[in-house]
């Protein structure tokens, strides 16, 4: 994790992944996952200044936290058209709460407007959530659960089909496109977890996380190219 | 297929080491913390537990130090128990890398402050730690209470509206210990761990009492946990995180396999 802006003495310019700082909560597992897998010329900056983030090769929105205040956050911290401007074309990548924060709308805290980057809404479990059997199921839905990838992805590389991935939310996205679906999970229902359109895809759950996988996701991540497909 | 139960090894740290006690006794050191997690990791635990038993503050910033050491190398959840006792102390332990906390001494003398955690970091980064201990005598329906300082002092407080208050005060998960059983080798108290889980809607932690796998099986599949956690089977390398697993998936839970 560095702040360095502009490092004359860098012979090849390093590529930038940015990881939005907004006042949510601790970055350090993103960033240090990130640097993990990062080779010698990325760079990753955790950030709040929106001419990092407007310069930077790619984005990455994390969120933790309620729905309300991350989105209040964006605004007061003046990051919402950064995060826009880089949608727009860049290599964009949203974690947990980030998802939701870019659907229409987000039913948390009493409903909540979000960016409205996918149509659609976050929904919650409930409380006297059931499994396919009638049987109680905890909420929030923590634990590793087995993602099904519904399309072919950059971001789905070198990851096995039905791979375990650490979650932990008590919302979840339902668009109303269903061709932005990329993966799905089973929790009493079969529920959207990961979202691709164009240059952005969105994750429900936690790659920094979910040990090799999600390594790998982020691995990608820092490979693709912004395009859709292989 | 679906949600998998949890395996979570639990690392006693004091002033940097980590040690088990037997009935909180005969302390026997079990080696780096860091050198730990990483062997659990690769071993595939699914989340880490710490916690941090040591006396003074001084000794806190080693711990602070050890999560981020970790934390930069395992990629898996940590949590970090122990000496609690401020959203200054949840915020140091966020921000070095822990992505929950565990709060009990400092739940049971002030609920709020579980309130007041759980709106300004997240109920998803909440742990309330549980200890408690079977208070009904024989022939009386079971009933148990909560106790604090190792198990020493009881509360008056009933176990199972204790944890339903702490949910509707904001926790996000329970780690459930029974002080019977702790460090006894005799298995989980699943009267206890059932009652609790079917009391509450967030997932249970299995704590207390784990000398052999079957233990492990035995706390999902009758005490309806949601994960369970040991040390001295894993510590001490009786057994490995990979055997736990394939009994527990043998016994028909599902499981996450590496």
């Amino acid at each position: 994790m560095t702040n360095v802006k502009n490092d004359r003495k860098n012979v090849v310019k390093k590529s930038v992944v940015a990881v939005i700082d907004y006042g949510m909560g601790n970055l350090h597992s993103v960033a240090k996952a990130l640097e993990h897998v990062a080779d010698e010329n990325t760079e990753v900056i955790v950030t709040s200044d929106p001419q990092i983030i407007d310069s930077a090769d790619r984005v990455l929105l994390p969120g933790v936290g309620a729905i309300r205040d991350c989105i209040g956050e964006m605004h007061r911290t003046g990051l919402v058209p950064s995060i826009r401007k880089a949608m727009a074309d860049k290599p964009f990548l949203a974690i947990c709460v980030g998802i939701q924060s870019l659907m229409s709308h987000s039913e948390e805290n009493e409903g909540v407007a979000c960016l409205d980057h996918f149509k659609g809404n976050a929904l919650f479990f409930g409380n006297q959530h059931k499994d396919h059997d009638g049987s109680k199921l905890k909420v929030p839905h923590m634990g590793w659960n087995q993602v099904k990838q519904t399309i072919k992805h950059p971001l789905w590389e070198d990851i096995p089909d039905q791979a375990r991935f650490y979650f932990v939310h008590s919302f979840y996205v339902v668009p109303e496109n269903k061709d932005e679906v990329a993966g799905t999970c089973d929790y009493g229902l079969e529920f959207c977890v990961a979202l691709a359109r164009d240059n952005v895809f969105a994750v429900q759950f936690h790659p920094e996380k979910s040990h090799k996988d999600g390594l790998q996701l982020y691995k990608n991540f820092l490979n693709w190219d912004g395009k859709p497909s292989l | 297929m679906g949600l998998a139960k949890r395996i979570i090894p639990c690392l006693d740290v004091d002033n940097g080491r980590v040690v088990k006690g037997v009935q909180f006794l005969d302390i026997r050191d079990a080696g780096d913390p860091v050198e730990v997690a990483k062997r659990y990791n690769e071993q595939g635990a699914d989340e880490i537990t710490f916690l941090d038993i040591t006396a003074s503050s001084d000794d806190r910033e080693t711990t602070v130090h050890m999560v981020e050491a970790i934390a930069s190398q395992v990629f898996i959840p940590l949590t970090v128990g122990g000496g609690i006792r401020t959203c200054e102390d949840i915020r140091r332990m966020l921000n070095a890398g822990a992505d929950k906390v565990g709060i009990n001494t400092a739940a049971v003398f002030n609920p709020e402050f579980v309130r007041e955690a759980a709106q300004r970091f997240g109920s998803q980064c909440i742990v309330v730690a549980i200890d408690a201990k079977k208070v009904s005598d024989k022939g009386e329906s079971d009933r148990w209470e909560i106790f604090t300082h190792g198990g020493r002092k009881p509360t008056g407080l009933d176990a199972i509206e204790w944890a339903k208050k702490m949910v509707e005060y904001g926790a996000g998960e329970i780690l459930l210990t029974s002080m019977d059983r702790d460090g006894t080798k005799n298995g989980f108290d699943l009267g206890l761990t059932c009652a609790i889980s079917e009391a509450v809607h967030v997932p249970v932690i299995a704590s207390g009492g784990v000398g052999n796998l079957d233990h492990l099986v035995d706390g999902v599949l009758e005490g309806k946990a949601d994960a369970v956690l040991a040390a001295s089977i894993f510590h001490f390398a009786e057994y490995s995180i990979q055997e736990a697993k394939e009994r527990m998936m043998a016994a028909g839970i599902e499981m996450r396999m590496s």
